[in-house]
């Protein structure tokens, strides 16, 4: 398994009249680590929406590997290699934290206890191992989290898309989930596009950032030129401390008050 | 990495559970033999009929709503469409019902198939998709008071035939009997190892969550038709088995809403998406429905009390309370008693190849 490079080229989404997404531009090297930042609403999940087929863009057009992909199901995006969680955690709630990531497994192989072994493994990976006859609806948020982090690389990705796995993770759970996703890069070269609102994973992981506001990008490049960039500070309210910057501060809604 | 069909099929079932679904089944075989011992065992033989037939077209409800989560209401289509395919075919061209039910099966298949796309493509879920299939079921029963060719309101029938063998499904109640119980035996093993397979976990990914299992690489459609298909499939199997057993057949009670909702009861009662359920569950409800046929029997013989719709109101009533106490059906809490829970996953690795 290695990482496969995405281009996203100009993509645009409105609902109804309102511009969600308009005129996007970005890449993710093969192998890579990025983020995708910016406050409530920016457009960033939609974003991942448009990447992992849940709808096609109204403009623009998205490639994996230079095969373009827009408008593909979401099952054919996810058979050509880009493993996606929700940032609203989908776990099938009625079945064992197990079964959940075996079924992502069957995306590889039609071979149940073959599939089994490999959740196995990713849970054993991220620290899951004792809860995996538990029902997923049993689970804590952060935990449920990381069942998404599972089912999503069980299917095998060359491209993960996580959106806001951190949120709601204690810092020490930060730290952990920071060093398996590094560590699985550089143990399988896997590409991981992330958004993220907690800087200091943002920070300790990605080699470069693209900052969205309103839909647009207003700013992309290395964390350090990123988190320096007068509109990127304007856009967090003047924060100026360039250590903690967007939002690390609170203000603006917790996606996390999820009810379950 | 190959495993037997029988340690796919057993692997992770604890052995007492096995040991008493043996016991179950010898029982079931002997059922007839023993009952010709007891008083009225005729009578017996006829519930027990109805306990097995029920919990076989439960079984392949259970396939849609227990395991892929799409609710029909509408399976009495099925039913009817391949009780009178059958029974047509073998009054009107003589075709016998072991030929003609390969027939009826693809007959209802088709009609799932058309309900399923129509329903699934465009995305109707919930309540939506099951009033699509009471619209169809509805709809083929107007159709077939107006079908001459087979009896239109008028009714088909079958003869009893002086030469009838097994052949053409004619015969005592014992032919009948293990006819319906080597049927749910099979869909029993067949519902177990689908949901063994990478479709059955596809099924319950779906039913939990279309849109994570989409994201899961599921092609979500492909699997609730698949459900669908084999759902209809089983179901009319049913329906041609209940077409010779009963020898007659009206648009009026082969496609009734009524029907629909007597395939649904066994599997909600006994719990959804077990495969014990429909078995549980059908022998309650005929057993609850004779109890309170007795009772009044006995008020208005023996007491002069004449209780009507005492049977309704008492079977009404006692449905409603389990569903109320026992809210995944009585199976999951019965198998916890008995200790035939899965084995916990720590265990079910071993002995794994
Ligand atoms: N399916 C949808 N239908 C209608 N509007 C939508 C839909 N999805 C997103 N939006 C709107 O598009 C805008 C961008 O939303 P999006 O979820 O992409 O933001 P985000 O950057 O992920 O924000 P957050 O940090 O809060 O998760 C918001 O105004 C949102 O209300
Ligand atoms: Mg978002």
């Amino acid at each position: 398994m290695s990482g496969a490079h995405l281009a996203v080229r100009s993509i645009g989404k409105r609902f109804r009249g309102l511009r969600a997404v308009s005129d996007v531009t970005f890449d993710v090297p093969a192998g890579a680590i990025h983020a995708l930042i910016g406050p409530n609403g920016a457009g960033k999940t939609t974003c991942f929406n448009m990447i992992a087929g849940v709808f096609a863009p109204d403009s623009g057009t998205i490639a994996l590997d230079d095969r373009p992909i827009a408008g593909l199901r979401p099952d054919q995006i996810c058979a050509s290699g880009i493993g996606r969680t929700f940032q609203i955690v989908k776990p099938f709630m009625g079945l064992t934290v197990e079964d959940n990531v075996t079924i992502g497994a069957l995306a590889r192989t039609r071979h149940v206890p073959e599939a089994r072994e490999a959740a196995r493994r990713l849970l054993r990976d991220l620290g899951l191992d004792d809860r995996r006859a538990k029902l997923a609806a049993n689970l804590t948020l952060p935990d449920r989290k990381r069942l998404e982090v599972a089912r999503a690389l069980a299917t095998g990705p060359r491209l993960l898309l996580l959106d806001e796995v951190m949120a709601g993770l204690r810092p020490t759970e930060t730290d952990q989930m920071v060093a398996f996703l590094k560590d699985l890069n550089a143990r399988t070269g896997i590409t991981i596009l992330l958004i993220e609102h907690v800087m200091r994973a943002v920070m300790a992981l990605s080699q470069h950032i693209v900052v969205l506001h309103h839909g647009e990008k207003i700013a992309e490049g290395t964390p350090h030129d990123v988190t320096r960039d007068p509109a990127v500070l304007e856009v967090y309210l003047g924060q100026e401390d360039a250590s903690s910057p967007p939002r690390s501060g609170g203000g603006g809604r917790r996606p996390e008050g999820e009810a379950t | 990495m190959s495993e037997s069909l029988w340690q796919r099929l057993t692997g992770d079932v604890p052995r007492r559970a096995l040991l008493a679904l043996g016991g179950l089944l010898l029982l079931l075989l002997a059922a007839p033999f023993l009952l010709r011992l007891a008083p009225a065992g005729d009578y017996w033989l006829s519930l027990l009929i109805l306990v097995v037939y029920f919990s076989y077209i439960g079984q392949a409800w259970n396939i849609m709503m227990g395991f892929a989560g799409q609710l029909s209401l509408g399976h009495a289509l099925y039913l009817g469409l391949g009780g009178y395919v059958a029974a047509a075919l073998y009054v009107n061209l003589g075709i016998g019902p072991w030929l003609g039910v390969f027939i009826a099966v693809a007959a209802a298949m088709l009609a799932g198939g058309l309900i399923g796309f129509l329903g699934f493509r465009f995305s109707l879920a919930g309540v939506y998709f099951a009033l699509l299939t009471i619209a169809f079921a509805e709809f083929t029963r107007i159709l077939f008071d107006h079908f001459t060719w087979v009896g239109g309101s008028g009714g088909l029938f079958l003869k009893v035939e002086a030469d009838g063998s097994a052949f053409n499904l004619q015969g005592s109640p014992l032919l009948f009997y293990y006819v319906i119980l080597a049927l749910a035996a099979g869909a029993f093993v067949l519902c177990r190892f689908l949901l063994t397979s990478r479709l059955g976990h596809y099924w319950l990914a779906v039913r939990e969550d279309p849109e994570a299992a989409q994201a899961a690489g599921i092609a979500v459609l492909r699997t609730k038709m698949l459900a669908v298909l084999i759902s209809a499939g089983l179901t009319a199997v049913g329906g041609v088995w209940s077409a010779f057993y009963y020898k007659s057949l009206f648009p009026e009670a082969a496609f009734a809403m009524g029907r629909s909702i007597e395939v649904t009861l066994a599997p909600i009662i006994g719990g959804l998406g077990t495969l014990f359920g429909p078995i549980l569950g059908s022998a309650l409800l005929v057993g609850l429905g004779d109890l309170f046929t007795t009772l009044a029997e006995i008020l208005a013989n023996d007491y002069g009390v004449k209780a009507a719709g005492l049977k309704q109101i008492g079977y009404g009533i006692a449905l409603l309370l389990i569903v109320m106490f026992r809210r995944d059906g009585v199976w999951p809490w019965l198998a916890r008693r008995l200790g035939f829970e899965r084995r916990p996953a720590d265990d079910a690795g071993e002995g794994r190849p």
